[in-house]
């Protein structure tokens, strides 16, 4: 790999950049002229205090929130424009703070439903359970640690159980941007580490967003780091570098 | 997973394979043309709540307002009807002859614009399914694409039903007004008044209700149902899995609507008239009641929760008329605090696990029947 000049036309944009995005709810700017870039294939870790606007950020990315001002650009693509849906079949997936699965499904159905295919509603009458079908659920089961429980309903799962089923939920979308809201929350000691373990297994081909609050789960894993405080970027860079920062340790880490 | 569908889906077949002989062979065998034709008449509600147990039980979207779709199906048929009971000869005391009499009655002198198409059987019979698919999808349209849900679209909806009720009313030269259409006598030449005639009619809704029942088990048993149910229970998972959730709702509810108008047409026919008390706010929450009593998660408890309704309703109204109304409230009551899931609920908690353990015990005798087991009626 000789250098490629960086001022090559064709040079890889970043996956997705995040370029002045401002939401104010009355007046308040919940988040504020905001930018960052995630390259293909990373693990970005969003941290920062309660009301920091974190999980603001990624409804602003899958549409959830409709921005005032600023561009959310993946691959390219402006998002800001589109619906939830659309932004979803772009190769974005958001997993929700608090376990969001359909209890009254089995494990297979929620993990079916994620499939991508028959997603009209004629396709949805058309679909077939076919091969791949539940060859691909049985293996993002196994991926999970679910795979015995499949014919389960998924309201009797554990917390921790339930999250992974979302994360399961991701995976078979196979989304080239996965966003992660606070994934071991509520999870015990021994789900944490297997958390950690999953989402080193899921990362490869994707770039992934997390936010955490969890510091060592934070070093585990990330690459590249971002502090948000009151909407605005506070520092940004390895962990080491942020971890020694004045500023972080004044508003974050210092108590 | 296979050998439980395939379970699921024979148990289905066997619960309407029991209604079919109730319908079919027990009810006629037992009952005299008279009480025939009013079980028929209630079972053309069990089109409504058959639709609603789809829209409110699957899809957790409550309408209070089916019995306009109800009513345009039933509108629709009785407008054929009664252009066909309008013949010049049979009317030639009018002034105008040609025109149904409550026109004459109101001083207009020709047919209204969109009386005109209604002298053709096959536009009447498609109007019955399609006007109020229609409405239900400009109204779904506009209320699901911004995100109108929960209570606000019930409340709509009423409002609508009321609308609707004061709109044919107050437009008594056009439709008929408070009286309704009446005096209809003959579809296509054929005399529907007659005894003969009702039985076959009421065989005619039987079958058309099996067959809804069937498409409806159908759309269940497809992703579309299970989706339906997913949307219910966590909206925007299914919205960030992929799914434009507002034209899943804009479906089931134009579904649910187009079921309840072939129910109001079938009415129609058995009944003799259509009338604006069939569509307003009351008779709509007493659809929703047949539904719940039944169990609005199951299609079949939804039919035997309208039948035994209706023949309380009938029973109850012929002894007692004044307290009728209080016993039905009395009993949305009681489903609501004390068997939410209904008739149906009470059958899967107490009858059908012995029913499973018994056929268990029958398949594999010596064998411990382990509790919790999958049934295994259609090895």
């Amino acid at each position: 790999m000789n250098a490629t000049p960086i001022t090559d036309q064709m040079a890889p944009d970043f996956l997705l950049a995040v370029e002045g995005l401002t939401v104010s709810f009355d007046g308040f700017k919940a988040v504020d002229d905001l930018s960052f870039y995630v390259d293909e294939n990373e693990i970005r870790v969003i941290i920062g205090p309660n009301g920091a606007g974190k999980t603001t950020v990624l409804d602003l990315i899958c549409g959830r929130t409709k921005a005032t001002s600023g561009s959310v650009k993946f691959k390219s693509t402006e998002l800001t424009k589109l619906k939830e849906y659309e932004i979803v079949r772009k190769g974005v997936g958001r997993k929700f703070q608090n376990p969001s699965i359909y209890d009254d499904l089995t494990v297979f159905e929620n993990l079916e439903i994620s499939f991508p295919r028959g997603r009209g509603v004629l396709g949805a009458l058309a679909f077939k359970r076919d091969a791949e079908v539940r060859e691909r659920v049985q293996h993002v089961a196994e991926t999970i640690f679910l795979a015995d429980q499949l014919n389960r309903k998924a309201e009797f799962l554990s917390h921790g159980q339930k999250q992974w089923l979302e994360i399961g939920m991701l995976l078979i979308q196979d989304p080239e941007l996965l966003m992660l809201d606070e994934p071991v929350a509520g999870m015990s000691v021994a789900e944490r580490k297997k958390t950690a373990e999953l989402l080193n297994t899921i990362i490869k081909d994707r770039s992934v967003i997390v936010i955490e609050h969890d510091m060592k789960f934070v070093e585990d894993i990330a690459h590249k780091v971002t502090v948000l405080h009151q909407g605005k970027i506070l520092s940004e860079g390895s962990m080491a570098k942020v971890k020694a920062d004045p500023k972080v340790i004044e508003v974050y880490l210092g108590h | 997973m296979q050998s439980e569908s395939f379970t699921l889906r024979s148990k289905d077949l066997i619960g309407v394979l029991i209604l079919a002989a109730l319908l079919f062979v027990i009810l006629p065998a037992i009952l005299d043309p008279f009480r025939l034709n009013m079980v028929g008449k209630y079972l053309t509600y069990a089109f409504v709540a058959v639709g609603l147990v789809l829209c409110w039980g699957n899809a957790g979207i409550l309408s209070l307002g089916q019995g306009v779709f109800f009513g345009l199906g039933g509108y629709c048929m009785a407008m054929y009807l009664k252009l066909e009971s309008s013949s010049i000869e049979a009317t030639k005391i009018q002034s105008t002859p040609g025109i149904p009499d409550f026109m004459d009655w109101n001083q207009i002198t020709e047919l209204p614009f969109f009386w005109v198409p209604f002298k053709s059987l096959g536009f009447s019979l498609a109007a019955v399914v399609l006007v109020p698919a229609i409405l239900a999808l400009i109204i779904a349209f506009a209320l699901f694409k911004r995100r109108v849900g929960g209570v606000y679209f019930a409340i709509i909806t009423q409002a609508m039903a009321a609308i609707v009720t004061i709109l044919i009313v107050g437009q008594q030269g056009y439709t008929g007004g408070i009286n309704g259409i009446t005096d209809l006598r003959t579809l296509h030449g054929w005399d529907i008044r007659t005894d003969g005639a009702k039985t076959i009619l009421y065989f005619v809704n039987g079958g058309l209700l099996i067959g809804c029942i069937l498409l409806c088990q159908f759309i269940r048993r497809s992703k579309l149902g299970r989706i339906l149910v997913a949307m219910r229970d966590k909206e925007d998972r299914v919205r960030f899995s992929g799914y434009d959730v507002a034209s899943y709702k804009i479906f089931v509810f134009c579904f649910a609507a187009a079921l309840a108008g072939i129910g109001g047409a079938m009415f129609t026919l058995q009944v003799g008239f259509m009338s604006p008390s069939f569509v307003g706010i009351v008779p709509s929450i007493e659809m929703v009641i047949y539904a719940a009593v039944g169990g609005r998660l199951s299609l079949l408890g939804a039919v035997y929760g309208t039948l035994l309704v209706n023949w309380a309703k009938t029973s109850f109204s012929e002894s007692f008329p004044e307290l009728w109304l209080f016993g039905l409230g009395g009993l949305f009551i009681a489903v609501v605090l004390l068997f939410p899931n209904g008739l149906a609920g009470l059958y899967r908690s107490y009858v059908e696990p012995r029913i499973d353990a018994l056929f268990t015990r029958k398949r594999s005798p010596g064998a411990d029947a382990a509790p919790g087991a999958a049934p295994t009626l259609a090895e």
